[in-house]
């Protein structure tokens, strides 16, 4: 069953006024349980938005929200128990820090949820182990961090919910290229141990690439396309039609492509780049021979 | 949300009340106000408002719009009216219960009602026809003459366009902020009111954080490009006065005139 479904989902700002904006345009949605979805697309595509949507922190103007099959307005749903399955991580999450120590501040969620002290205890010494924060730092001040670990007790915070739908917006944006993927990997690695469904929003189709099976693409307002993370990238005429940028590692199959060499274009990790390349080698070698 | 309120009410527009020097609106507005508080006659006071309503269809504001202003004062005006009708002594014209209505506490209340009214309606223009930037600049070049009594007329003009600015970004960042807690399950609506200021803490602490690493960059940003106050700063919008914010100077003077003297037939 779907965990996540949207029916004819829209949201518009500042209806009747000159303002008046339609961010979500009858976006229809079904996400599987257990997935990882990357969502890309232009600032001001609707991407966050529409993640905004699906925790119940913006009201549609028009359509549904299901979480696990309960429709998310519906009068006998409450709001807060959403949130509490589907947590969503804020882009630059850390400026949401306010606790005195760190270990307060991953508890705040888990508290909010009004579990039990020694479960909480549990899952905040498990989240910190797994975003990569020292046992020493829990007992510290958060803001007496670097700006990395800061993010990574802000992700801890919402980890530590244990949420059955885990979003985060951009949560490398401002990172090192080391931090990211070190951060990206602990997404993935959260996601295997939990079982959870993760939805990522990026800007960088190398990190989509790298780390998700499904890929949402958002064109104004509307879902230009949500397929598996092959198929999306064998659009890339069609992606760089719309503004998109795809894996540098894809372009370059591309040219050859163009360039007369019959190779296959859907190629989005250097790793299997570098697979098809020998395949291709080979495979002419033998034609050559 | 939070992004609908409006603060600094501009209504951007291009009409002669817009174009006046806002150092001449300032002072037009003192001089309207003098007329409304100078005013002990009825008809003084619909000097006043003759004035109000020519300046009003000059700036083409929409009525709607100057209703709005009104709203917030709304209390005052009930407030007052009702004090003052029931408190004053004079010709009684009927009772309520221990309540009695006086004659002379339905015309004062009529004359604060209108008064305040004009009162609001004139300065909400002022606001509705100035940006709030152009207003501190006015502000400050009619304060400058304090600079000699060694009053930092320059650098509380800077403060305030400053705070001004912030006003937008400081929402916006609340609004994210109070998101952001929301998501992870933060209760704002409901419990004792105690409990809804506890509440408060998640939201207040990083705003305040985050605050003053905006004021630190922006310190930090207005040093890099060599600011250092008010000596010898020129200005990109140069205020400057032509013959038509003269006309409209003395015309505002003329119907002070006529108020005090419509004072002084009927006194």
């Amino acid at each position: 069953m779907a965990v996540i479904k949207t029916e004819n989902l829209t949201y518009t700002y500042s209806i009747g006024t000159p303002f008046e904006k339609t961010a979500v345009d009858s976006v229809n949605l079904d996400i599987e349980e257990g997935e990882f979805v990357g969502i890309i697309g232009h600032t001001g595509s609707g991407k966050s938005t529409l993640i905004q949507h699906l925790n119940g922190l913006v009201k549609p103007t028009s359509g549904k929200v299901i979480i696990d099959g309960d429709d998310i307005w519906s009068k006998d749903v409450k709001i807060r128990d959403i949130r509490f399955k589907v947590g969503l991580v804020f882009q630059y999450p850390e400026y949401q820090i306010f606790e005195e120590t760190v270990y307060k501040d991953i508890a705040f969620g888990p508290k909010n949820m009004g579990l039990p002290d020694d479960e909480i205890d549990r899952r905040i010494r498990e989240t910190a182990e797994l975003v990569g924060l020292h046992k020493e730092n829990l007992d510290k001040s958060p803001f007496e961090l670097s700006g990395g670990q800061k993010r990574r007790v802000a992700i801890a915070g919402v980890m530590a919910m244990e949420p059955k739908v885990l979003i985060l917006d951009e949560p490398t944006a401002g990172l090192d290229p080391k931090g990211r993927d070190k951060i990206l990997g602990q997404i993935k690695e959260y996601q295997r141990q939990k079982k959870s469904t993760v939805l990522l929003v990026s800007h960088s189709m190398e990190d989509v690439a790298k780390f998700a099976d499904k890929i949402l693409v958002m064109n104004k307002a509307r879902v230009f396309c949500y397929e598996d993370t092959p198929e999306v990238f064998k659009r890339a005429e069609e992606l760089t039609e719309i503004g998109l940028a795809v894996p540098q590692i894809t372009r370059v199959f591309n040219r050859l492509k163009q360039s007369g060499i019959d190779i296959r274009t859907d190629v989005y990790t250097t790793e299997f780049a570098k697979k098809t390349i020998l395949e291709y080698l080979e495979k002419r070698g033998e034609s050559h021979a | 949300m939070l992004k609908d309120i409006t603060i600094g009410q501009y209504f951007p527009g291009k009409s002669v009340v817009h174009k006046l020097d806002p150092r001449f609106k300032i002072i037009i507005t003192g001089i309207f106000i003098a007329m409304l508080f100078s005013a002990d006659s009825f008809t003084a006071l619909v000097v006043g408002i003759v004035f109000l309503i020519v300046s009003f269809l000059l700036s083409k504001i929409p009525f709607k719009l100057m209703l709005k202003s009104l709203k917030p004062i709304i209390p005052i005006i009930i407030f007052t009216s009702v004090l003052n009708i029931f408190f004053l002594d004079g010709v009684v014209l009927f009772k309520l219960g221990f309540l009695k209505v006086t004659y002379e506490g339905l015309r004062t209340s009529a004359f604060m009602i209108i008064r305040i009214i004009a009162l609001i309606m004139g300065s909400s223009l002022l606001t509705y026809t100035t940006s709030p930037i152009t207003l501190t600049d006015a502000i400050e070049r009619l304060l400058s003459p304090l600079k000699k009594i060694k009053l930092p007329v320059h650098e509380l003009a800077m403060m305030m366009t400053i705070a001004l600015r912030f006003i937008p970004t400081l929402i916006e960042e609340t609004d994210k902020i109070m998101s952001a807690q929301k998501a992870r399950g933060a209760d704002m609506e409901s419990g004792s009111l105690l409990q809804r200021a506890k509440a408060l803490t998640p939201i207040l602490i990083p705003l305040f954080v985050s605050a003053f690493r905006r004021a630190e960059e922006l310190a930090v940003a207005m040093e890099c490009r060599c600011y250092q106050g008010g000596d010898g700063r020129t200005r990109l919008r140069q205020l400057k006065s032509t013959g038509g914010d003269y006309f409209a100077l003395g015309l505002s003077i003329v119907f002070l005139d006529i108020v005090l003297l419509i004072n002084c037939m009927t006194g």
